[in-house]
């Protein structure tokens, strides 16, 4: 490997560790009351607060679902043709529930709060299957 | 080189047996044979209107066609805002 390459190869290796921070991940805090089942995914496309919440965590369920919102209304005037913001909320919605971890919480078609197992989560009946 | 077409479809020089004159239909004959068999099929033949209105629910069908349309694109929206899925 003469020298050129080799600097080729650091320089790609620091750009992929550059890169991995960048990459946004879950709040803390938001990643524990997932796991805790304080917060889960609801049909409509938006995190829900299970049973009581603090203030703490009614602030960062609102601020997530804020920042959902403007990424649906951006991404529904996007499609093409333009759909509705309940509409990708939804298809969204079936996605993020089909995501969930065993032991997080989601909304079943009947409204009522579930635990996730390794089974497939119930989903509303227009769901896109599962990828 | 010149193409001849026809400009103009004519009638056959010949017609065939029986196309060459309209038949004429003796409604006086037909009429009366037409009403009779009605009024003996009328009892077979029993149309009740439901009595709840027919509901179309297109927009299930459309809703569902649109959240088609938008997964893959949905999917790939979930998976650039980590942070907030």
């Amino acid at each position: 490997m003469n020298r050129v390459s080799k600097m080729i190869a650091v320089a790609g290796l620091a750009v992929a560790v550059l890169a991995t921070p960048a990459m946004a991940q879950r709040d803390p805090a938001y990643e524990a009351a997932r796991a805790s089942g304080q917060v889960g995914e609801k049909m409509d496309g938006y995190l829900g607060v299970v049973g009581g919440a603090s203030s703490d965590l009614q602030r960062l369920v609102s601020d997530i679902n804020i920042k959902r919102r403007a990424l649906y209304s951006q991404r529904a005037q996007a499609a093409k043709p333009a759909v509705t913001l309940e509409e990708y909320a939804l298809t969204a919605g079936c996605i993020a529930i089909s995501r969930t971890q065993p032991g997080e919480k989601y909304q079943a078609p009947d409204g009522s709060w579930q635990t996730r197992t390794s089974a497939p989560p119930m989903r509303d009946s227009r769901c896109p299957a599962a990828q | 080189m010149i193409r001849y077409e026809l400009t103009r479809a004519g009638t056959l020089a010949t017609t065939a047996p029986m196309m060459g004159a309209r038949r004429t239909v003796r409604w006086a004959r037909v009429l009366p044979l037409a009403a009779l068999a009605s009024a003996t099929l009328g009892g077979c033949v029993n149309v009740t209107a439901p009595d709840k209105p027919i509901v179309i629910e297109l927009n299930v069908n459309i809703r569902q066609e649109v959240i088609y349309r938008l997964a893959a694109d949905a999917d790939n929206t979930i998976n650039e805002n980590e942070d907030i899925f």
